[in-house]
C-alpha cells in the first residue's frame, strides 16, 4: 500500500494479528549491523540496569532536595485547614473572612523540571493532607467552564477511588452528567465529607485515617503565567464566595517571579487571596548535587569524558537550565557508549567485570589490543611481555583484570583528591580553577591540570593563605580522605594531621616573634619625611627578598607542596590511563549533533557547498563562484542571494538557464534548444518550489511574477 | 607623613597616617598585585594569540566571539556525515554570497592578508547594494562612508574610508595603506558583538524600509514560453537525469545504516527528528518497509494540504484503537487515546510524520497535541522537518515532551511528493487546475449559460487594466444578456447565476451603493486561456 494520495494524509498499517510480534525485544536493535555483535544482549542488559540504577538515584536526589519545600507546604496546608475546622462552629467569625489561602510556589525558569516537582507534591499531599487534589494546566482551561469541568472531573475521580476502597456500592457519579457549577461542587464535597465522617465515627478508625476531618480541596495551577487573566480572576472571585462551605486552597506554580500574581490579577481580586510564598530549590544546586552523586562517585562504573560533560553542562547553562534534560543527555551518553563500544561489556561492577574478562572471546581480546591506550601500555613493557600480551589471550585477560582494578582504584582516589583540591580552590579569590567542583573536574579531565596557568596561579594564591583558613581546609581534607573508600590514603591522612599539629605548635612560638617585629615597627613610626620612608621601603624590600622565611611560611610551603604532590599523583587525566575507553564516553560530537543540532547550518552548508555532502570532484569549487555543475537547488539558492527583497521570477529563470547552459552554450544545436529550454524551465520550477518549501521565499502579491525573500542580509 | 584620605563634599578631611601603615599598605598590596597580574595577562594574551591563529582567511570575523562557545560545546567533527556542524553561526546568518566580479575578487586577494575578513565580508555580502552605490554620483560618497562605519566592525575611521576607496575601484592605495592597519585591540571581541547586532538590525531595515522595489518589470506572460501543467512538468523532470545519483545513493546508504539505532532509541523513550536538505520521504519509507512491517504504524503526510490534527487523532482512535464514536474536542480525543495506551501496555504505535513543520501542522495547538501524543512511552514518533525556521515551533515545554534526538540526514533528493500539491507551487501552474475545472463545469451547461459566462469573462478582461474595477453590476449584465438574446427575464439570469455561484465560478459583491457586482475569481491569464479555448470549440 502506497502512502501517496491526493485525498488522504494519514495511513494506518495494521499487520495481521498472527504476524504481529507482540513484544519486540528492544535488544534486537542493539548493536545490529556491527561485526562484533556478540555480547550484545549482555551489553544491553548492563546498559539497562545501569540506567535504571541511575534513574532511581536521580529520583531519590530530587526527592531529598524537595523534602524541605514539601514539608513547608504540607504544614502550610495543615494550618489553613485547621483554621477551617476550628471556625466551623463559629459562623460569625467565618462570615468575615473571604480570603482563599494560597501558596505561591516559585519554581524557576526550567519549566521542564516542574512536572516532576508537581508529581512529588501531589503525592505528598495525597499522603498527608487530603485526597482532593486537582492539577490544572493552562492549555486545558481556555475558559472558566472548562476549568470547572476539569476540576470537578479530577476531584470526583479521586474521591471515588478512595471511597471505592472502603465500600463498593458507593454512588458512581459520571462527571458528564453533573452540571459543572460551584454549587454542585459544594454538594459533592458535603456528601463526601459526611460519609467519611460517619464512617470514621462508626468504625472508630481514627488511627487509620491519615486525613483529618473535612480535608481541604487543593487546586494546583501548574503554570500560572500562561492562564488567561480572565479565567483566573473569575475562578478566584467565584470560589471566594463559597470559601465558607468549601475549604479551598490554591497553589500557584510560578516560573518567573512572585510579582506576576499582582500583574496578572487586579487588586480587587488579589485581595481575596491570602498568599504565602514558597521557593523551590534552584536548578543550579540541583545540578551540582546530581553531578556530585552521579559523576563524582565510584558507585557507577560509567564515566563521562571531559568534552561530553562540557556539552551537557553548556546545554544546561546556555539553553534550558533543565536538570531533567541533563539527565536525559546522560542517558543518551550511556546508550551511545554501550551501543558503539563493544568492550563496554566490561563497564560494570568490579566483581562482574572479573568474571566477564575471563569469558571474553578471542575477537573481544583483539578489540582490547586495538585500543589506543592499551597499545601505549604495551609499548612500555619489555619485549617478552609485549609478545605475551599480543599473542596469549589468557595472559591478556589477566592483565586486563589487573588494569581494570587499577582503573577502579584510580577513580576512587581521584574523587577524594579532587574534593580536597576543591576545598582549596573554592575559597581563593577569583577562583582560578573554577568555583564549582564540576569546573575543576573538567579541568582535571581535560589535561594534566598542574601544567595549566590556572593551576600555577592557584599554587601562588594558596601560598598566601592565612593560618586559620589553612587549618580549616586541612581539617576538611582530612575528613574527606577519612571518609573515602580508597585505602591508599592512610599516609596522606597522617601527613595532613602532622601538618595540623605543627600549626598548633607554631602558635606558641608566634608570640615570641611578635615581640621582635613590634619593636622594629616602632622604629619606623618615628620617621615622618618622605625621603626616609622611601629608604626604609627599599631596605625592607631588599630584606624581604633575602629574609629567611618564618616558620609558618615554611610550613605553608610544605603544605602546598604536599597538596601539589597529591594532585600530581592522583589527578592524572583519565585518558592517560590504560583501558579508559571501556568506561569513558568521549564522542562529544555525536551527543552535540543529537541534542543541540543546528538544522539551519546544515541546510546552509548543503546549499552553499554541496561538496561537503556529495563527494564528487566536479563539485569541488573555490567557494566563490556559482558552479553550473552544482545541483539545481544550490544554483537557484545562490542566485537568490544576489537579490533584494523581491525577486523577479523571469530574471531569475533567465539567470538560472544562463548558468546551467554555460558549458554547452555554443555547441548546443538550435533545433533541440526549445526542448532543452523546457527541461530547464521545469528544473527551475522544481528548485524554486523546493526553496519555498524550505522557507527561503514565498509568493508575493506586490508585483506580478515576483517572490519575496524571507531571509535578509547580503541583500 | 600625611595623606588625604577621603574627599568630603565641602570640607577636606586630613588625617595623620603613620609611616608603617603606609608601608604595610604599599608592601602588601604590591606583593599580591604583582603576583596576580603576572598570571592574568599571560593567560589572556595567550588566548588572544590562539584566537588570532584560528582565524583562517576564509572564516568570518564573527567566529571570534562564537569560538569560545562553540569550542566549549566541543567541535570535533567526526560526524558520520559531516562537516555541517563545524560552521559557525555567524557565517550562516550573514549569508555570505559569492562574488562573481573578478575585479572584486582580485582586489580581495590583494587586501586579504592585511585587512582580514572584515572587508571581504563587506564586499561579498552586498553585491546588489554595491552595484547600486557604485552607480551613485559623487556626493553620495559622504553617506556611504557613514554607512560603512556602522557596517564594518573594527577598523578605525581612516580605514573605513579606505574600504570605500577600495570599493570604488582604486586599487593601489588600498594595498599600501592597508598594510598600516593597526593591530586590533583587546576589546575587539566584545565590540564586535555589539556592532554585529546593530549591523543585523540595520540590514533588516535596509531590506525592508523602502517600499520601492528595484526589479525589472518583466513578467512570465511576456515570455514566449507556454505554461507547464503538473503532468508535463512531471514528465519533463523525469527526462532530466538526476545529478549525482551515485553520491546521493551513497549518502542514503549511510543514513540507512542508522535504522537499527533509530529503533533502539525510539524504544528507549526518545523520539527522532530528521533534518537536512533533500526529501526524507524515501528514507522514512524505506525505514518503514524494512523495519515496521510487523507492527502497527501510522504514516502522516504533513505536506498534504488538508491534513489536520483531527484527522490524525481520528485515524488513531478509529483505525488503531477500533473505537466507534465521536469526541467533542481534540483534547477529549487525546485524553481518550492517552487513557487507552496507559491501560493497555501491549499497545504499541509507530508514528511517521513527513514534514512535521508543514503549514497545517505548525500551529501551536497541533504541535501541543502531537507533542503530548509523542510523550506516551508506547508511541514512537519519527518525523522530518525541512523549513529553516522549524525549530521555532517548539518551546521548552514542547521540546521536553517531544524529547527529540536530532539526526542530520541530508539526502539531496528532490522534494517530489512534497511539492506536488497545487498550493505548494509558485504561480507558474496555479492556473492550470482552475482552467481545467472551468472548462469541465462549463461543458456540462447549456449553450446559453456558456454564453452568459463568456459575456462576463469578456467584460472582465476588457477592464483588466482598471485596478478599481468592481465587477459587472447585475443590471448592466442583464441588459447585455438580453441584447445577446441569452435570457428573457431577470429570473432566468438569477437562476443561472445561482448555478455559477454553486460551482464557485463567480462571486458577488455588494458595492457601496448597494448594487450587486459580479466577478469571476480567476486570474486574467487563465481567463484569457479559457476564452481562447472556448473560441476554438465554438
Amino acid at each position: 500500500m502506497s502512502t501517496c494520495s491526493v485525498s488522504k494524509g494519514c495511513f494506518v498499517f495494521k499487520p495481521s494479528p498472527k504476524k504481529r510480534r507482540v513484544s519486540q525485544k528492544t535488544a534486537i536493535h542493539f548493536g545490529e549491523g556491527e561485526n562484533d555483535s556478540e555480547d550484545r544482549e549482555l551489553r544491553f542488559d548492563t546498559c539497562q540496569s545501569l540506567w535504571n540504577q541511575i534513574k532511581l538515584e536521580t529520583e531519590q536526589i530530587q526527592e531529598d532536595l524537595n523534602k524541605q519545600l514539601l514539608d513547608n507546604l504540607v504544614s502550610f496546608l495543615r494550618r489553613s485547614h485547621s483554621d477551617f475546622q476550628e471556625k466551623k462552629t463559629e459562623w460569625t467569625c467565618r462570615m468575615k473572612s473571604r480570603e482563599i489561602p494560597t501558596a505561591a510556589l516559585v519554581l524557576g525558569v526550567n519549566v521542564t523540571d516542574h512536572d516532576l516537582t508537581f508529581r512529588n507534591l501531589s503525592e505528598a499531599l495525597r499522603n498527608n493532607i487530603t485526597p482532593y487534589i486537582a492539577l490544572l494546566e493552562a492549555k486545558d482551561c481556555p475558559g472558566v467552564k472548562n476549568l470547572m469541568q476539569k476540576l470537578m472531573g479530577q476531584l470526583m475521580n479521586c474521591s471515588t477511588d478512595v471511597v471505592s476502597l472502603e465500600d463498593e456500592d458507593s454512588v458512581q457519579v459520571s462527571q458528564n452528567r453533573i452540571r459543572c457549577s460551584m454549587n454542585s461542587l459544594i454538594d459533592w464535597y458535603k456528601s463526601v465529607t459526611k460519609k467519611t465522617d460517619s464512617e470514621t465515627l462508626s468504625k472508630k478508625r481514627t488511627s487509620s485515617s491519615r486525613h483529618q476531618q473535612s480535608p481541604p480541596v487543593v487546586v494546583i495551577f501548574k503554570d500560572m503565567e500562561s492562564f488567561t487573566t480572565k479565567v483566573l480572576q473569575d475562578f478566584i472571585v467565584i470560589s471566594s464566595q463559597h470559601i465558607r462551605e468549601l475549604p479551598l486552597v490554591l497553589i500557584f506554580g510560578i516560573a518567573t517571579s512572585p510579582m506576576i500574581i499582582h500583574s496578572l490579577l487586579p487588586h480587587s481580586v488579589s485581595s481575596l487571596l491570602c498568599i504565602e510564598l514558597f521557593q523551590s530549590l534552584s536548578c543550579k544546586e540541583h545540578l551540582s548535587t546530581v553531578i556530585d552523586k552521579l559523576l563524582l562517585t565510584s558507585r557507577f562504573p560509567f564515566k563521562l569524558g571531559e568534552k561530553v560533560l562540557q556539552v551537557l553542562i553548556n546545554i544546561f547553562l546556555y539553553h534550558d537550565f533543565s536538570v531533567w534534560n541533563f539527565i536525559k543527555g546522560f542517558q543518551l551518553c550511556i546508550v551511545e557508549h554501550f551501543y558503539s563500544q563493544p568492550l563496554s561489556v566490561l563497564c560494570c561492577q568490579r566483581a562482574d567485570a572479573k568474571k566477564r574478562v575471563n569469558s571474553l572471546s578471542h575477537d573481544q581480546c583483539e578489540n582490547i589490543r586495538r585500543l589506543p591506550s592499551f597499545r601505549r601500555y604495551v609499548e612500555r613493557q619489555e619485549a617478552e611481555k609485549q609478545i605475551a600480551l599480543l599473542t596469549a589471550d589468557n595472559f591478556l585477560k589477566e592483565t586486563t583484570q589487573k588494569l581494570l582494578e587499577d582503573l577502579h582504584v584510580y577513580h576512587e582516589n581521584y574523587v577524594s583528591v579532587l574534593r580536597c583540591l576543591h576545598v582549596f580552590t573554592c575559597s581563593l579569590p577569583k577562583y582560578p580553577l573554577g568555583k564549582q567542583i564540576r569546573e575543576l573536574h573538567c579541568a582535571c579531565l581535560e589535561n594534566q591540570v598542574w601544567e595549566t596557568e590556572d593551576y600555577e596561579s592557584f599554587l601562588q594564591l594558596a601560598r598566601m593563605l592565612n593560618k586559620s583558613d589553612l587549618e580549616t581546609m586541612l581539617q576538611q581534607c582530612v575528613e574527606i580522605l577519612v571518609s573515602s573508600s580508597g585505602n591508599e590514603f592512610d599516609k596522606a591522612i597522617g601527613k595532613l594531621k602532622e601538618f595540623l599539629t605543627q600549626f598548633h605548635k607554631l602558635e606558641a612560638e608566634a608570640f615570641q616573634e611578635q615581640d621582635v617585629s613590634v619593636s622594629s615597627q616602632k622604629e619606623l613610626q618615628k620617621k615622618t619625611d618622605l625621603y626616609h620612608l622611601q629608604k626604609t621601603l627599599l631596605e625592607l624590600k631588599d630584606s624581604r627578598r633575602s629574609k629567611k622565611l618564618t616558620k609558618f611560611e615554611m610550613l605553608r610551603f610544605e603544605v602546598v607542596d604536599y597538596i601539589d604532590s597529591l594532585v600530581r599523583n592522583y589527578l592524572v587525566p583519565a585518558d592517560h590511563k590504560t583501558l579508559h575507553e571501556i568506561v569513558y564516553f568521549n564522542t562529544a560530537s555525536v551527543l552535540r549533533g543529537h541534542l543541540n543540532a543546528a538544522p539551519r547550518i546544515a541546510l546552509h552548508t548543503a546549499l552553499n557547498n554541496p561538496y561537503s555532502y556529495l563527494k564528487n570532484e566536479a563539485l569541488k569549487s573555490d567557494g566563490g563562484s556559482i558552479s553550473n555543475k552544482a545541483p539545481d537547488i544550490c544554483i537557484v539558492y545562490k542566485l537568490h542571494l544576489e537579490c533584494g527583497r523581491l525577486i523577479n521570477l523571469v530574471d531569475w529563470l533567465e539567470a538560472f538557464s544562463t548558468v546551467v547552459t554555460a558549458v554547452e552554450g555554443p555547441n548546443a544545436d538550435a533545433a533541440s534548444s526549445d526542448q532543452v529550454d523546457d527541461i530547464i524551465h521545469a528544473r527551475f520550477i522544481r528548485a524554486v518550489s523546493e526553496l519555498e518549501l524550505l522557507g527561503f521565499i514565498k509568493p508575493s502579491k506586490q508585483k506580478t511574477d515576483h517572490v519575496a525573500r524571507l531571509t535578509w542580509g547580503g541583500c | 607623613m600625611r595623606r588625604l584620605s577621603g574627599k568630603g563634599r565641602g570640607a577636606l578631611e586630613v588625617k595623620f597616617v603613620p609611616d608603617e601603615e603606609v608601608l604595610k599598605h604599599i608592601a602588601d598590596d604590591a606583593g599580591i598585585k604583582l603576583r596576580k597580574d603576572k598570571a592574568q595577562p599571560a593567560v589572556s594574551v595567550k588566548r588572544f594569540v590562539k584566537k588570532l591563529e584560528n582565524i583562517s582567511d576564509d572564516e568570518a570575523q564573527e567566529i571570534l566571539e562564537e569560538k569560545d562557545y562553540v569550542a566549549a560545546l566541543g567541535i570535533c567533527a567526526q560526524d558520520p556525515v559531516g562537516n555541517g556542524s563545524s560552521v559557525s553561526g555567524g557565517e550562516v546568518y550573514s549569508f555570505k554570497s559569492p562574488k562573481r566580479s573578478s575585479r572584486l575578487a582580485e582586489l580581495e586577494r590583494s587586501s586579504r592578508v592585511q585587512q582580514r575578513n572584515k572587508k571581504k565580508e563587506f564586499v561579498s555580502t552586498t553585491p546588489y547594494r554595491l552595484r547600486k552605490r557604485l552607480a551613485a554620483p559623487d556626493p553620495y560618497l559622504e553617506s556611504e562612508s557613514e554607512y560603512s562605519a556602522s557596517c564594518s566592525e573594527e577598523e578605525d575611521e581612516e580605514d573605513q574610508k579606505e574600504d570605500n576607496t577600495v570599493l570604488s575601484g582604486q586599487k593601489t592605495p588600498a594595498k599600501t595603506k592597508a598594510a598600516s592597519t593597526p593591530p586590533p585591540g583587546n576589546t575587539l571581541a566584545k565590540k564586535n558583538k555589539e556592532n554585529k547586532m546593530s549591523n543585523l538590525v540595520e540590514e533588516y531595515f535596509e531590506a525592508h524600509s523602502s517600499s520601492k522595489v528595484l526589479t525589472s518589470d518583466r513578467t512570465l506572460q511576456k515570455l514566449r514560453r507556454r505554461r507547464l501543467s503538473q503532468q508535463t512538468l512531471h514528465d519533463l523532470l523525469k527526462k532530466a537525469p538526476l545529478a549525482y545519483a551515485a553520491e546521493i545513493k551513497e549518502l542514503n546508504q549511510l543514513h540507512e545504516s542508522l535504522f537499527s539505532k533509530w529503533m533502539l532509541q525510539l524504544h528507549l523513550g526518545f523520539n527522532i527528528v530528521l533534518y537536512g536538505l533533500g526529501s526524507k520521504r524515501d528514507l522514512l519509507e524505506k525505514f518503514r518497509t524494512s523495519l515496521l512491517q510487523d507492527s502497527v504504524h501510522l504514516v502522516i503526510n504533513g505536506y498534504f494540504p488538508s491534513i489536520t490534527v483531527r484527522s490524525i487523532l481520528n485515524s488513531i482512535t478509529e483505525e488503531v484503537l477500533d473505537h466507534i464514536g465521536t469526541f467533542r474536542s481534540p483534547l477529549d480525543q487525546l485524553d481518550f487515546i492517552i487513557e487507552r495506551f496507559k491501560e493497555d501496555s501491549s499497545l504499541e504505535l509507530y508514528v511517521l510524520i513527513h514534514n512535521l513543520d508543514s503549514q497545517m501542522l505548525r500551529g501551536e495547538r497541533s504541535q501541543q497535541i502531537l507533542a503530548q501524543l509523542s510523550s506516551l512511552p508506547s508511541i514512537y514518533l519519527i518525523a522530518s522537518v525541512d523549513h529553516i525556521n522549524a525549530p521555532l515551533m517548539w518551546d521548552q515545554a514542547k521540546l521536553s515532551l517531544y524529547n527529540w534526538l536530532w539526526y542530520e540526514t541530508t539526502t539531496f533528493s528532490p522534494y517530489v511528493e512534497e511539492t506536488s500539491y497545487e498550493n505548494s507551487l509558485l504561480v507558474q501552474q496555479s492556473g492550470s487546475l482552475a482552467l481545467s475545472s472551468l472548462t469541465h463545469v462549463l461543458r456540462s451547461l447549456t449553450l446559453n449559460a456558456r454564453g452568459i459566462f463568456r459575456l462576463l469573462a469578456r467584460y472582465q478582461l476588457e477592464n483588466k487594466d482598471n485596478p478599481s474595477y468592481p465587477g459587472l453590476s447585475f443590471q448592466d449584465f442583464y441588459q447585455q444578456c438580453r441584447e445577446a438574446f441569452l435570457v428573457n427575464s431577470d429570473l432566468t439570469l438569477r437562476a443561472q447565476l445561482t448555478e455559477f455561484r454553486d460551482h464557485k465560478l463567480i462571486r458577488t459583491k455588494r458595492g457601496a451603493d448597494g448594487v450587486e457586482y459580479l466577478l469571476i475569481p480567476v486570474d486574467d491569464s487563465t481567463l484569457t486561456d479559457f476564452l481562447e479555448k472556448e473560441d476554438e470549440d465554438v
